[in-house]
C-alpha cells in the first residue's frame, strides 16, 4: 500500500441530479431527430406538392393549449416541493409531489383525448406514422416522469428527507418535459 | 497509512462468494460492484467477438470464391448486417465501456461507480439485447430479412441493446463528474478516464439519435411500409451508428489507455499532458456527424467550384470527417515525445496500447481517404477495411487494458510473456483482415458482395482477410483461456505491480468491495509517481 495522505470524506457531488441532466441531454437528442425526421418529411411533401396532413385530421387545439399551459403548473408544483424541502415542509413537499403527479396525469389524458379526438390510423400515411411517432415517445416520456414522481414521493415521505437532491432533479426532469412538449405542440400541434 | 487494511476486506468479500453456480448468478444479477459489471461486460463482449468472427471468417470464404455454396444466398445479406451490428454494437462498444466501469472508479480514487445498479441494469439490457438481434437475424429478420414478425423484433431488440449502452455510458460519466477524489480537478484526471468521459458523452449523445431513428423505423415496418423503406431501409436510416466516424467514439478509449500505457512503461510523467487532453476530446467531435446522422464526403472537382461551393462541401468535410482524425495526430506526437525522453519497459499492455491506438488511427486516416470524391473509393470494401481497423484495433487494445488492469479486476496477474505474444497475433491479425480490403478497395471491389470481377488479385485480397479474421478469433480465444487461467490459479499480484501513476494502483488487488480503505488528496496528475523517489520532476502537470 502506497501511504498518500487521507483526505476527509468529500460532500456528496450530486450524482443523481448529474445524471438526471445527462439523461435529459440524451432525451433531448432523442426527441430533436425525431422532431427533425418529421420537419424533413413535412418539408419533402409540401415541396413536391403532396398532401401532408390529411384534411380530416383537425388538432383538438384547446386540448393541445390545455396541456402546454399545465406544464407551468408542473413547473410550479415541482419547484414548490424543492422550496418546501429546504424548510423541511414534509406535508407541502407530499403535496407538491402529488399535485405534479395529478397534473401529468392529465397531461396524458389530454393527449389520450387527442388520439380519439383526431382519429388517425398509424398506417395510413406518414404524417399519421410521425405524428404517432412523436406523441407516443412524449406520453413514454411523460410515464417516465410519473415514476420519478411516485418514486421522489415514496423515498421524502419514506424518511427520506434529507435527501433533497432527488427533488432537484426531479424538477429539472419536469423542467426538461416542458420543453419537448412545447416543441412538439410548436411543430406538431400549431405549425401542423 | 490506512485505518482498514483492504487485504482483509477482499478475503471477506472472496468468501462471501462462495455458494455455487446458482449463488454466483445470482450475485451477478443483483450486484451493484463496478467491478463485476465491468468483468461481465468484457467476458461478454469477448465471447460475442468469437461469433462475430467466425461469421467474418465465413463471410471472408464466401467472398474468395463467389460461385462457393457455403452460405445460402439468401442469408448473405442479414449475415452481413449480424456483421455489422454485431462486432459494433456486440463487441467495440461494450468492450470499451466494460473497461471503463471497471477501472474508472479505481483510477478517481473512488468508492464506486455513480448510479450504479443503472449501469447493472444497461448491462442486462444490452446482453438482453444482444441475443435477442442475433436471434432475429438467425430467424431471417434483421435489415433486408424476409420474416417481418422477426424484422420487428430485431428492431425492438435493437432499441434494448442501445438504450443498455448509452444507460452504462452515462453512468460512467456521471462518475467522472461527481466522484472524484479530493484534489482531483479534472486536468488531474487519469488520461483512460478522460477518454472514458469523452467516449461515454459522445455514446450519451449519439445513440439516443439511433433510437429515435430505430423506434420510427419500428413504427413503419410494423404498421405501414410506406415511409422509411420497410426492411431495406433499415441501413440506410441507421447505418450512420455502426459507420465512421461514430465507431471513432465507441472505439475512443483505446487512445487514453495508450497513454497510460507510455507513461507507465517509461516511468515518466507524461510530456505536454494538456496536449494529449485536446487530442483525445478532438476525436469526440466524431459526435457531430453522428448527431446529424451523416458523413460529409468531399465532391470530386471540388477545387473547380467556386469558392462558395468549395466552402460549402470542404468545411462539413473538415469538421465532421477531418477534425477528429486531428486529435490522435496531436496525441501520438505527444507519445513520440514521451517515448524520446525515456525507454520503455517492453510490456504487452504497452506494446496493445500502443498498437491499438496505431490501428484506429489507421483506421481514422483511412475513413477520411474514403470521404474524398476524387478517390472514388465509394461503395467499396475500403470502408470496411477502415471499420474493421477501428474495431480490431479497440480488440488488440483491450488485449493489453485487461493484461494490464487483471490484477485489478481479479487479484492476479497474467503472465506478460504469454499475453505478448498474443497481442503480436492480433495486431497481424488486424493487419491481415483489413489491409487487404484498402488495396481491394482502390481495385473496386463492391463492399458487402461476393460475387464481383476486378483486374488484380482478388482471390489473394480475400485469403488475406479471411485469414486476418480467423487468426483474430484464435488469438482472442487463446487470450481468454489465458485470463481464465491466470485469474483462476495465476501468480498473485502485488498492490502496484507495474510500478504505475494512477490512484489504481493504490489499493489492493484486488480491491475490497469500496475499492480503498481511506479517501486520498490528489496534487498532481500521478499521485503515485509524487511518492517514488525515481520519479522525473514535475514538469507543469499539476
Amino acid at each position: 500500500m502506497h501511504a498518500l495522505p487521507p483526505a476527509p470524506a468529500p460532500a456528496p457531488r450530486r450524482q443523481l441530479f448529474v445524471g438526471t441532466a445527462i439523461a435529459c441531454a440524451a432525451g433531448a437528442l432523442l426527441y430533436g431527430t425525431m422532431t427533425a425526421m418529421y420537419l424533413r418529411f413535412r418539408d419533402e411533401a409540401i415541396t413536391t406538392g403532396q398532401e401532408w396532413r390529411p384534411k380530416s385530421a383537425i388538432v383538438p387545439e384547446v386540448a393541445t393549449n390545455i396541456m402546454w399551459i399545465s406544464f407551468l403548473a408542473i413547473f410550479v408544483f415541482a419547484q414548490w416541493a424543492v422550496y418546501a424541502a429546504r424548510r423541511e415542509h414534509r406535508t407541502y413537499v407530499g403535496l407538491a409531489l402529488g399535485l405534479v403527479a395529478i397534473v401529468a396525469l392529465a397531461v396524458i389524458n389530454g393527449q389520450a383525448f387527442t388520439y380519439f379526438q383526431m382519429n388517425l390510423g398509424v398506417a395510413d400515411g406518414t404524417y399519421q406514422l410521425l405524428f404517432y411517432g412523436l406523441t407516443g415517445t412524449f406520453v413514454a416520456l411523460m410515464i417516465i416522469g410519473l415514476v420519478f414522481t411516485l418514486v421522489a414521493t415514496f423515498r421524502y415521505l419514506g424518511g427520506r428527507t434529507r435527501d433533497r437532491e432527488i427533488l432537484s432533479a426531479h424538477a429539472m426532469y419536469w423542467y426538461f418535459m416542458g420543453a419537448v412538449y412545447t416543441v412538439l405542440w410548436f411543430v406538431v400541434y400549431v405549425t401542423k | 497509512m490506512t485505518t482498514i487494511d483492504p487485504h482483509l476486506a477482499a478475503a471477506e468479500t472472496a468468501t462471501d462468494r462462495s455458494g455455487g453456480a446458482l449463488a454466483t448468478v445470482a450475485a451477478w444479477l443483483t450486484t451493484s460492484d463496478h467491478k463485476v459489471i465491468g468483468r461481465l461486460y468484457i467476458a461478454a463482449s469477448l465471447l460475442v467477438m468469437l461469433g462475430v468472427g467466425v461469421i467474418a471468417g465465413l463471410l471472408g470464404i464466401e467472398r474468395i470464391d463467389g460461385s462457393s455454396d457455403l452460405l445460402d444466398a439468401g442469408a448473405l445479406p442479414q449475415l452481413f448486417s449480424l456483421y455489422r451490428v454485431g462486432l459494433t454494437f456486440g463487441v467495440v462498444a461494450p468492450l470499451a465501456l466494460g473497461l471503463a466501469v471497471a477501472v474508472v472508479p479505481l483510477q478517481l480514487g473512488a468508492k464506486s461507480l455513480a448510479l450504479p445498479r443503472a449501469a447493472a441494469a444497461g448491462f442486462w439490457a444490452w446482453l438482453l439485447g444482444t441475443v435477442l438481434v442475433i436471434v432475429s437475424i438467425a430467424a431471417n429478420g434483421g435489415p433486408g430479412g424476409g420474416n417481418a414478425d422477426m424484422v420487428d423484433l430485431f428492431l425492438v431488440a435493437h432499441i434494448v441493446l442501445v438504450l443498455g449502452l448509452a444507460t452504462t455510458a452515462g453512468s460512467v460519466a456521471t462518475s467522472i463528474f461527481t466522484t472524484r477524489a479530493p484534489g482531483m480537478n479534472m486536468r488531474r484526471v487519469p488520461l483512460f478516464s478522460w477518454g472514458a468521459l469523452v467516449s461515454a458523452l459522445g455514446m450519451v449523445l449519439v445513440l439516443p439519435v439511433l433510437v429515435g431513428t430505430l423506434v420510427l423505423l419500428g413504427l413503419d415496418h410494423h404498421y405501414a411500409r410506406t415511409t422509411f423503406g420497410g426492411n431495406y431501409g433499415i441501413l440506410d436510416w441507421a447505418g450512420f451508428a455502426f459507420t465512421q466516424p461514430v465507431t471513432f467514439l465507441y472505439a475512443l478509449p483505446v487512445f487514453g489507455f495508450a497513454a497510460e500505457a507510455v507513461a507507465t512503461a517509461t516511468r515518466k510523467r507524461l510530456p505536454m499532458r494538456g496536449f494529449a487532453f485536446i487530442g483525445i476530446g478532438l476525436v469526440g467531435t466524431a459526435v457531430f456527424a453522428g448527431a446529424a446522422q451523416t458523413q460529409a464526403d468531399l465532391p470530386r472537382d471540388v477545387l473547380r467550384q467556386g469558392f462558395g461551393g468549395f466552402l460549402g462541401d470542404v468545411l462539413p468535410f473538415l469538421v465532421l470527417e477531418a477534425l477528429p482524425v486531428l486529435g490522435p495526430v496531436i496525441l501520438l506526437g505527444v507519445l513520440g515525445l514521451a517515448l524520446k525522453s525515456g525507454r520503455p519497459r517492453l510490456s504487452a499492455a504497452f506494446v496493445a496500447g500502443f498498437l491499438g491506438a496505431g490501428m484506429v488511427f489507421t483506421g481514422m486516416v483511412g475513413n477520411l481517404l474514403y470521404q474524398i470524391g476524387d478517390a472514388q473509393l465509394a461503395g467499396t470494401v475500403f470502408e470496411e477495411a477502415a471499420w474493421l481497423y477501428v474495431c480490431y484495433g479497440l480488440v488488440l487494445g483491450a488485449i493489453g487494458a485487461v493484461t494490464y488492469w487483471g490484477p485489478k479486476l481479479t487479484g492476479r496477474l497474467i503472465d506478460d510473456k504469454k499475453s505478448l505474444p498474443l497481442v503480436g497475433l492480433a495486431f497481424i491479425a488486424t493487419v491481415l483482415a483489413a489491409l487487404p480490403y484498402y488495396i481491394a478497395g482502390f481495385a473496386k471491389q463492391p463492399a458487402a458482395a461476393t460475387q464481383f470481377d476486378y483486374s488484380g488479385p482478388e482471390s489473394l485480397w480475400n485469403v488475406a482477410s479471411t485469414a486476418g479474421h480467423f487468426l483474430m478469433v484464435l488469438t482472442v480465444a487463446a487470450f481468454i483461456g489465458l485470463a481464465a487461467q491466470s485469474f483462476r490459479s495465476g501468480k498473485p499480484a502485488g498492490d502496484d505491480p507495474f510500478d504505475g501513476q494512477t490512484l489504481e494502483w493504490a489499493t489492493s488487488s484486488p480491491p475490497p468491495a469500496d475499492n480503498f480503505a481511506e479517501l486520498h488528496v490528489i496534487s498532481s496528475p500521478e499521485p503515485l509517481l509524487d511518492l517514488k523517489p525515481a520519479a522525473s520532476a514535475p514538469e507543469g502537470n499539476s
